[in-house]
């Protein structure tokens, strides 16, 4: 392990001081336990997530540069970005500033009109969660501090599309041995492999949950949900496990959605990958903030020696 | 028309729901036949999408599998086809694994999870016929994108 990612800058993001908080508290947990340092980035603000990029990519790029140009003043070559979206969104910033004058010049004018520097493309590298534990502390090192094995536990790990779509935005993706794949990805695999998971194969790893259109269009956001956690169940997962809170908030909501409005009802639970490995390494469910989850998996992981 | 494709697709859905509660014998018993099933549904499941608009679908392949190359099709015309390229390239690796392997302990599981893997496809095109936005979560970047698409995806012959 390099040591670079020892003490990145963090960015939490909006949906992680809401409905994604149970994901800030275990990734700060996570880390503590780990011993890896966070410093969240100061005054930060919304990546532009998909409600601007879709009306003004470009004011897009700005808000997600800025984040860039706070973490460069506090000294970070690192940010870190639990939520797919905003690791999504800083990943295209940063793809739109190294590709595109237009996107360059609208960054720049919009920075010196709210008086700060412009971010450069190149000088901070956007990791996400998954990055960082990967990196900081590796398969060999999370085995060594397992202290409460998740031996036993059927995983289905779901990666959701903002992860690795798309691709020409993750350039460090693809690249063979030991780096992440875009069409079927591993690092949250290997991760909770090591905390002795089983991971089971399952074939909708990054497949679409209707995200974008779970209030507009909420039956179709049900039905797609709904294949998803019948497949995790066929595949014989106990728990799908998440890295992205909109994907987290999206199955939870949908599957109580899937009983009440077509009476499917399934029992997988519905974790972040976060509060698992955290369990791992001995934290409480409380701890992870497994209480703070729409659904409820107390009785479950008490039932497995875990929390 | 919208309504016929749709019906169309929730035909080939009711089909799928039929191979994933069909008993272990009969899925082995005809293994090889429908993990090509499956994958010609995946085909005509991106057919719908295609000539509902107005494009001819190719009859050519891409790395070896014409539902591939159809996905390609798509996602040449609007990048939000992207959210459903893994889902088909899943689907051609679960039939080679039934065409490779027809005789393994796993074939009637390797097909109702292939079965599960078109109702996906099938929920996905669905879904974009009666929301053209679906999928655009991921590849919402457009602008950027179409620009680039030019060269990351060549067209296919």
């Amino acid at each position: 392990m390099s040591g670079k990612y020892n003490k990145v800058a963090y960015y939490p993001g909006c949906a992680l001081e809401g409905t994604g908080h149970a994901y800030n508290r275990s990734t700060k947990e996570l880390g503590k336990a780990l011993g890896l340092e966070l410093a969240e980035l100061d005054n930060w603000n919304c990546c532009g997530a998909m409600e601007v990029k879709n009306i003004d990519p470009k004011l897009q790029t700005y808000l997600s540069a800025r984040n860039l140009s706070i973490a460069q003043e506090m000294g970070f070559g690192t940010v870190m970005a639990p939520c797919n979206g905003c690791y999504h969104n800083l990943k295209k910033a940063e793809y739109d500033l190294a590709n595109d004058a237009d996107s360059r010049e609208v960054t720049d004018r919009l920075s010196r009109k709210a008086g700060h520097k412009t971010y450069e493309a190149g000088k901070v590298e956007t990791i996400h969660a998954l990055d960082w534990i990967k990196e900081a502390i590796g398969e060999e090192g999370l085995k060594a501090r397992v202290k409460n094995s998740l031996k036993g536990l059927k995983v289905a790990n779901y990666y959701g599309c903002m992860y690795t779509r798309p691709r020409h935005i993750f350039p460090e993706k693809d690249k063979g041995p030991g780096t992440e794949s875009t069409a079927k990805p591993h690092f949250m695999d290997d991760l909770l492999a090591a905390a002795g998971a089983e991971n089971v194969d399952y074939p909708l790893k990054t497949a679409c949950c209707g995200g974008a259109h779970t209030l507009s269009d909420s039956d179709t956001s049900t039905k797609l949900v709904l294949n998803l956690l019948t497949t995790a169940e066929a595949c014989g997962a106990d728990v799908i496990a998440t890295e992205c809170p909109t994907c987290h908030t999206g199955l939870e909501m949908h599957q109580v959605r899937a009983e009440k409005v077509f009476g499917r009802k399934t029992t997988v639970k519905i974790l972040y990958f976060t509060q698992l490995l955290g369990m791992a390494l001995g934290l409480s469910a409380r701890k992870v903030g497994v209480h703070e989850n729409f659904s409820e998996s107390s009785a479950f992981l008490r039932a497995r020696g875990l929390g | 028309m919208t309504s016929t494709r749709i019906n169309q697709i929730d035909d080939i859905i009711a089909s799928l729901d039929e191979i994933i509660a069909a008993p272990d014998a009969t899925l082995v018993g005809a293994a090889q036949q429908l993990a090509g099933e499956l994958l010609g549904r995946g085909e005509t499941i991106l057919e719908i999408w295609l000539s509902a608009h107005d494009v001819t679908p190719t009859k050519n392949k891409f790395e070896g599998f014409r539902l591939l190359a159809l996905q390609r099709q798509g996602a040449r015309r609007d990048t939000t086809f992207n959210a459903c390229r893994e889902t088909c390239r899943e689907l051609v690796y679960h039939r080679n694994l039934v065409c490779g392997e027809p005789a393994h302990a796993d074939t009637a599981r390797r097909l109702r999870l292939g079965a599960m893997v078109v109702r996906h496809l099938a929920l996905f095109i669905g879904g974009k016929l009666e929301v053209a936005g679906l999928g655009e979560f991921c590849c919402s970047s457009r602008p950027l994108r179409q620009h680039d698409a030019k060269t990351l995806a060549p067209p296919i012959p």
